[in-house]
């Protein structure tokens, strides 16, 4: 930037950031705010749903439609990256046996260690899910704790091994669209069951990891959709190491 | 002291948006965006506090005790899964943007090309 642009940015965020705090300052205090509605979605978590983590009640259930758009957020921005990150012509290709020893440079240790952690993060990704309704945890949280496990697989130094999992078959794309497809269902589970698009239509149970109706459901269904939609955008992005640039 | 958070707020968003601006390299750009979007966290949970309120989640505390507001969490949770969407989207485009013109300042990027 020049130096006169740079005045002429200080002073707008000047007066923006400005404006926000006039603003703010007109809000609750801090720690003061007792929205009705926030206080009654935690009342009746427990009693109405008889799932106790209230945030996942209210993302889930009470404002699952919500949850519905933002799901489809993902699923076209993943597709947008598969778009744009495709093969153009032009583009030569490199050796995957280079890219592969280049991958296997970190030591032996850190290999073995990071290999070695690949499952029980699996593991922990599917308790995280399936306690989504009880404890802190969900759909989302466990679809990003399933993409840890991936960093560490190429941490292990086999991110090959992924790639080629991804060009040879295609379990990885229906999955994530099984996921997206699975929790739009739900919605018209209870459309057609009760007559309003997600209404809880499944018996809600009263202790376990089976309460909160079509929580847990939904929960599943969501982890399935991230974990399928980062784990593509990842192999994607290690496929562009393949490419040399554009001639 | 009431009102802090919401300033911390407004300056995230000042700071954030003085570093888009002001960017060499669109990996810091959208770095920059990230911390914009970051102040609609700090915005959203504050707003949502209650004084000495607990986690909104009643698997070990009495369903009866002072908890913060849940909506506005599930609304950050919403946010973060959107920031990372995009952040993923943009950096595709960073990509592409580096192979066609092997470079990622914006100010050198002016002219088009078919």
């Amino acid at each position: 930037m020049t130096p006169g642009r740079r005045v002429v940015a200080i002073v707008g965020l000047a007066l923006l950031v400005g404006g926000l705090v006039w603003g703010v300052t007109g809000l609750y205090g801090f720690g003061r705010y007792h929205a009705a509605y926030g206080r009654l979605v935690a009342r009746a978590a427990v009693p109405d749903r008889s799932a106790t983590n209230s945030v996942v009640v209210t993302a889930f259930d009470y404002r699952a439609f919500d949850t519905l758009g933002e799901e489809f957020i993902l699923f076209v921005s993943v597709i947008g990256v598969l778009v744009l990150l495709r093969r153009l012509r032009g583009e030569r290709g490199r050796d995957e046996a280079t890219a592969a020893a280049e991958d296997r440079r970190a030591s032996e240790s850190t290999r073995w260690i990071g290999l070695a952690l690949v499952g029980p993060l699996v593991v922990l990704t599917a308790y995280i899910v399936v306690h989504g309704q009880l404890t802190p945890g969900g759909g989302f949280q466990g679809g990003v704790i399933l993409m840890g496990a991936i960093a560490f697989v190429s941490v292990g130094g086999e991110s090959m091994v992924l790639l080629r999992l991804r060009r040879t078959s295609s379990w990885v794309e229906m999955v994530e669209s099984a996921g997206a497809a699975g929790f739009a269902m739900i919605g018209f589970g209870g459309l057609i069951v009760t007559g309003v698009f997600f209404e809880n239509f499944i018996s809600k149970g009263t202790s376990g990891l089976l309460t909160g109706g079509m929580i847990p459901l939904a929960n599943v269904a969501v982890g399935l959709e991230v974990g399928g939609a980062l784990l593509m955008v990842i192999a994607e992005m290690f496929d562009q190491r393949l490419r040399g640039r554009q001639s | 002291m009431s009102v802090y958070p919401y300033i911390v707020a407004a300056w995230l968003l000042g700071a954030g948006l003085y570093g888009v601006m002001s960017s060499r390299n669109y990996v810091h750009l959208i770095i920059c965006l990230t911390v914009m979007q970051a102040s609609t966290y700090v915005l959203l949970l504050s707003v949502g506090y209650v004084s000495h309120g607990k986690a909104p989640i009643f698997a070990d505390i009495p369903t009866n005790s002072t908890v913060v507001d849940p909506v506005v969490q599930a609304l950050s949770l919403t946010d973060v899964v959107v920031e990372a969407t995009v952040v993923a989207l943009l950096l595709a485009l960073v990509v592409q943007a580096n192979k066609r013109f092997g470079t990622v300042d914006p100010n050198a990027m002016t002219r088009m090309r078919g």
